[in-house]
């Protein structure tokens, strides 16, 4: 591993004003993917910000909503009462990820920040990696793409996001609420990864010098339902070929009266299904409904030789996760 | 990781001004050159591990995994993957069971780790190494330290109400029916080549029973 230097913070500001003087370093939280990445060589920051004692670890009411700390450890969050009880959908979805060692470590925060697995991004041998080294190719298009990206791919780079966390908190409408040094705001979930487009080396919305410090989740409506379906290869402690996230409210009249729909292992980030959800908001959730919503979903998506499966995996991922929460 | 030899041994040798912080503030030395590849000077890390306390100097760049089997020569704990993706290096960290092959040393500061050492009271092994000796829980038994740590904490975890993924309703909080599709899924953090499976299972399965009789 690259020789670094190593501090911690004991505030955000403190962390941020290192930063800002020394934009090669990274924050360490749980350092459960970065220090793996570092590694392999993937990341190679000249300092480590040891920011997990920071105290951001607090799940507390807020106006509306939950503010959980972005320190707060994933296995924190997926246990805590208020979340297990309010927004059981994110339990499932962080107990569905990785293993308890892991949860134990990671962080919220570094969970929104985690990177790709593709292999030929993982892997500094490959020297075709548009998200590693920018103009490079992408060595995943020409291989084994069996786990990569079939929904709002570009030409550069077919890599997806690897959390549960994150689908869930996009079917939520969560908010990332981040600190600079010109002070505070807050991104929507779903505006906070990228599509890849020519730029994939760039994940996130997320400013160089930001710090993400928790994470907002408003109170659902009464009555909301919820589904967390992860299909994977073995049947734990394996990322997701593909997950769906879903809420929905049901009216009186067994209608949808709303509906979100969120996809994992499908894109380079939780894709929201939204013309899916037109699809059916203000129908009754019956299966053959579903599927044509799935199917319009699925319309533009692109394929490459190893993941053409992922299409009616994900179509069929919809119908049931849908129907399960809708029962 | 096979620089890391030269540039440790280099390092000891020749270090630029750097510091941790400590209660003094925040001490970065500025000499750093943004890019450049500087040795690191040894950091001061204090950590109790089973029971006895450490005031040690490290690279930064040491994991607990490597604290504990290099320096401490504690070589109960394995590296499987070095990756967080066996399980082989399952340590206690505060109670809490973490891979330490994904943890710097220098992260654990202050904490209190109990590895497969500090597990046994003297010649009486722990109830769970016990149970996996019993159980045929192992049969080459490289994965078996991670294994046995992992089954502590896990029965905490159950103790303490957490849910896994198969534990059906997350949001309705009742006491954890352990049964062996939870035992399984909650072990799964620790892979064994060898398959011994079902006598882990039945080692865990027959500490909780004696531990709720």
């Amino acid at each position: 591993m690259r020789a670094f230097s190593y501090a911690r913070a004991d505030t955000v500001d403190e962390a941020l004003h290192f930063y800002a003087n020394h934009p090669d370093c990274r924050f360490i939280g749980g350092g459960t993917n970065l220090l793996d990445l570092m590694k392999m060589g993937v990341e190679r920051p000249a300092h480590l910000i040891d920011i997990s004692r920071i105290p951001l670890n607090k799940v507390e009411e807020r106006e509306g909503g939950l503010r959980i700390g972005a320190m707060v450890t994933n296995s924190q969050a997926a246990n805590h009462p208020l979340i297990r009880s309010r927004f059981p959908l994110l339990s499932q979805a962080i107990l569905a990820g990785a293993s308890q060692q892991l949860r134990n470590m990671a962080t919220m925060g570094g969970n929104l920040l985690q990177r790709t697995r593709c292999y030929y991004f993982y892997d500094p041998t490959y020297q075709e990696c548009n998200k590693r080294i920018p103009g490079s190719g992408c060595s995943a298009i020409k291989g084994i793409n069996r786990i990569h990206a079939i929904l709002g791919t570009s030409d550069e780079c077919i890599a997806t996001h690897p959390s549960d966390m994150c689908v869930a908190l996009a079917a939520l409408n969560a908010t990332v609420q981040v600190q600079g040094n010109n002070g505070s705001r807050g991104i929507p979930m779903i505006d906070f990864h990228r599509l890849p487009g020519t730029t994939p080396e760039i994940d996130t919305n997320l400013h160089p010098g930001e710090m993400i410090t928790a994470i907002y989740l408003p109170n659902p409506p009464e009555g909301v339902r919820s589904h967390y379906l992860k299909v994977r290869d073995r049947n734990s402690y394996a990322f997701a070929l593909v997950s769906i996230a879903t809420v929905l409210e049901l009216t009186p009249n067994g209608t949808l009266g709303d509906i979100r729909i969120a996809l994992g292992g499908v894109a380079h980030k939780p894709w929201r299904a939204t013309e899916a959800e037109r699809y059916l908001i203000g129908h009754a959730p019956e299966a053959a409904r579903i599927a044509a919503a799935a199917d319009r979903e699925l319309r533009a998506a692109k394929t490459h030789h190893g993941n053409a499966f992922k299409v009616e995996l994900a179509k069929r991922a919809i119908v049931r996760a849908v129907a399960t929460a809708a029962a | 990781m096979s620089e890391l030899t030269n540039n440790d041994s280099m390092s000891r040798r020749t270090f630029v001004g750097i510091t941790i912080a400590g209660t003094a503030g925040f001490a970065i030395a500025d000499e750093f050159q943004p890019g450049s590849v500087q040795p690191v000077k040894p950091a001061q890390l204090n950590i109790k591990i089973n029971g006895r306390q450490h005031q040690l100097e490290v690279d930064s760049r040491t994991t607990l995994l490597d604290l504990l089997r290099e320096n401490l020569h504690l070589v109960g704990t394995k590296k499987g993957c070095d990756h967080g993706q066996c399980g082989a290096c399952t340590v206690l960290a505060d109670g809490k069971r973490i891979n330490s092959c994904l943890s710097l040393a220098l992260m654990n500061d202050g904490v209190e780790v109990t590895t497969i050492e500090g597990l046994a009271d003297n010649d009486t092994l722990h109830p769970m190494q016990a149970a996996f000796v019993e159980h045929d829980g192992l049969q080459c038994g490289y994965c078996t330290p991670g294994q046995i740590c992992s089954a502590i904490a896990m029965l905490d975890e159950v103790k303490q109400g957490s849910p896994s993924a198969v534990t059906g309703d997350v949001g309705r909080i009742t006491e954890i029916d352990l049964s062996d599709a939870e035992i399984r899924e909650r072990m799964s953090g620790n892979i064994c080549r060898c398959g011994a499976y079902p006598g882990i299972v039945a080692a865990i399965r027959s500490v909780s029973q004696r531990r709720s009789s």
